[in-house]
């Protein structure tokens, strides 16, 4: 068996070398998703539009507005002198937050009463509207805290202080670019061995496969540990440029990464190979593959928290392999996690490498 | 003399569609057994059966003394077969075909290389052998894939369609090749749809509609139908098909 894959491996390497397209595919695409990606992937929401209806006008109010001018989040775009008016231009433009300074505003605080400020938010792109409403927050409260502090008052509502925790700078990057490796992975390792029984299907070469006393287990580990070395290879490269570029390495051991990567990588690309196996052209497997992949980025916590997902909906992640990958990626990149904080995920996807495997042999069919 | 192929009433249905209907024959060590039939009368599928790439729907036959229904995957250790479609790694050179197939049937690379050199210089494409497959003419390229399916010197060996669009000389050509291949020792099951070719048989089997019609050597085939060619008695038998 040992020998056979041997020969079986050699073949697969030859064939994949000799593409015209395949091998240079491999190399420039991590790096141009590594370079481009970072950059445009952005939800750290800049150039918020505001506007502020100041009613009280006293100095206060007025080193609140300046606060918020002076802030790079904001661009204050006008004063309007009511709320009616200010509603007016979030319909018309594209106004994102409207603050409201109510009349005594600092008065009130003279008096040690509590005083409200509203803050109406455009929620037609809810996550800006969240990041503007929670910098908004920041702004007044530390410049409520520094106010009472000059002048000596009572606190009169608890000081708000929001503090990030691992990704301390809050850059977006840092936390896209250890789920877009996995994004590359699934493309290359899982859509790749996904079209390549099924071009033995169509090329016929299956057949004269299929009337040898070839093994089961032995086709198929041949089919996937070519994708599991490209995976490796892919993975490095994007983990170099994430380090070169982006100044990104992990707080944690990158043998965890590895370790890590191992099992996905294994795992995509028996999913792969069982989209092939059940597929008869390849315009099928690659449908199919492309509701997978979908599925696989929206649901695996890539772009959106898995947390904030409905009860099924996280359920149904427990199924998704690169669910824990990315979870692992981001523990050890952003955290600093050990190899035992992340085991539970550990055990998980390699329950799942297991099963998929299993499936990946049983449904390599050798008689029809 | 023993028999390498038996089987008894070995169906194939798909669906409602019988391919193959209820085919008894068996086949002696040693034999050239040809195949006959017109396109769809069910050659691929039978052979599909012996070679264990279809499961029988119904029926049981043994190939090499191995049953077909339980031991096909022990069966593939024992043949040899040569689909119609040509279906070597068009992307990987001669020689790395050849390589391929030998060392998945177990030869070590020693046994290859030397196995190699005496077959490419047989076929006259030692000078090609670092070529890609899909550059060969095609008549190579059906020698090549006949000369791989018996690299590992196969108890039988399947051809399926050996010959179809091969131009007559690389056809002689073949046939001296398959001659051959059954002097060493090999027996050989070829379906074509050549008559002349039915002649270079010791035996011919003809079926129409999935079904077994006539089963002999050719000289007895002719003397029961009452025609001078294989080709005629085909004609009388094509007529009774019914199936398109």
């Amino acid at each position: 068996m040992a020998c056979t894959l041997g020969f079986l491996l050699e073949k697969e390497f030859k064939q994949f070398f000799r593409d015209p397209f395949l091998p240079k595919m491999a190399i420039v695409f991590p790096v141009i998703i590594m370079l481009v990606i970072p950059f445009v992937a952005n939800l750290d929401f800049k150039n918020i539009n505001i506007s502020v209806i100041d009613y009280d006008n006293s100095p206060l109010s007025q080193r609140l507005i300046g606060k918020i001018d002076h802030s790079s989040y904001f661009i204050l775009r006008s004063m309007p002198k009511d709320f009616g008016d200010a509603m007016t231009q979030m319909d018309e433009y594209g106004l994102d937050v409207i603050l409201e300074i109510p009349k005594d505003f600092e008065k009130q605080f003279q008096n040690s009463q509590q005083p409200t400020l509203s803050i109406v938010a455009n929620a037609v792109d809810a996550s800006k509207a969240a990041s503007g409403d929670g910098y908004l927050k920041q702004i007044v409260s530390s410049t409520i805290s520094e106010y009472v502090e000059e002048q000596g008052y009572i606190t009169p509502a608890p000081n708000i202080v929001v503090r990030n925790m691992y990704n301390t700078t809050e850059n977006y990057r840092f936390f896209m670019i250890p789920a877009l490796t996995v994004m590359l992975i699934i493309i290359v390792c899982g859509a790749l061995p996904a079209l390549n029984i099924v071009k033995e299907k169509e090329n016929g070469t299956i057949e004269q496969i299929n009337a040898t006393p070839i093994g089961k287990i032995t086709f198929t580990f041949s089919k996937l540990i070519p994708y599991w070395i490209m995976g490796l290879v892919i993975l490095t490269i994007a983990l170099i440029i994430a380090w070169l570029l982006y100044g990104l390495v992990p707080m944690g051991s990158l043998l965890i990464v590895y370790a890590n990567a191992v099992l996905f990588i294994f795992t995509i690309s028996a999913f792969g190979l069982i989209v092939s196996n059940f597929s008869s052209t390849m315009q099928q497997s690659m449908f199919i593959m492309f509701f997978f992949i979908m599925i696989f980025v929206l649901m695996s916590g890539l772009l959106t928290p898995v947390e904030s997902m409905p009860e099924w909906a996280q359920t149904l992640t427990a199924f998704i392999p690169p669910r824990y990958f990315i979870e692992v990626m981001r523990a050890v990149y952003l955290k600093g996690s050990s190899f035992a904080d992340t085991l539970p995920a550990f055990y998980r996807l390699g329950g799942l490498t297991v099963v998929l495997a299993l499936i990946a042999i049983w449904s390599y069919r050798k008689r029809q | 003399m023993d028999k390498i192929i038996e089987v008894q009433h070995l169906t194939k249905k798909f669906g409602n569609f019988v391919a193959v209907d209820d085919i008894s024959f068996d086949v002696r060590c040693g034999e050239i057994f040809g195949f006959l039939g017109a396109n769809g009368a069910g050659k691929s599928t039978a052979i599909k059966m012996f070679c264990g790439l279809s499961r029988p729907t119904s029926g049981t036959g043994t190939i090499a003394g191995l049953d077909i229904n339980r031991q096909f995957e022990k069966i593939k250790q024992h043949i040899g077969y040569m689909s119609q479609r040509f279906s070597l790694y068009e992307d990987l050179t001669v020689r790395e075909n050849i390589t391929l197939f030998g060392g998945i049937y177990g030869l070590s690379r020693s046994d290859i290389k030397a196995k190699a050199k005496v077959l490419l210089e047989k076929l006259e494409i030692s000078h090609k052998a670092d070529d890609l497959v899909s550059s060969l003419p095609l008549g190579d390229k059906q020698k090549l894939a006949f000369s791989v399916s018996i690299f590992h010197h196969p108890e039988i060996v399947f051809l399926d369609e050996p010959t179809g669009g091969v131009d007559p000389a690389s056809r002689r050509r073949f046939w001296e090749m398959i001659y051959e291949a059954a002097e060493s020792g090999i027996t050989v099951f070829v379906t074509t749809h050549f008559m002349d070719e039915a002649e270079y048989c010791n035996r011919i089997c003809m079926m129409v509609d999935g079904r077994i019609k006539a089963l002999g050597t050719p000289s007895e085939l002719k003397a029961e139908y009452g025609c001078d060619t294989i080709n005629d008695v085909f004609c009388k038998m094509a007529v009774t098909a019914t199936r398109q």
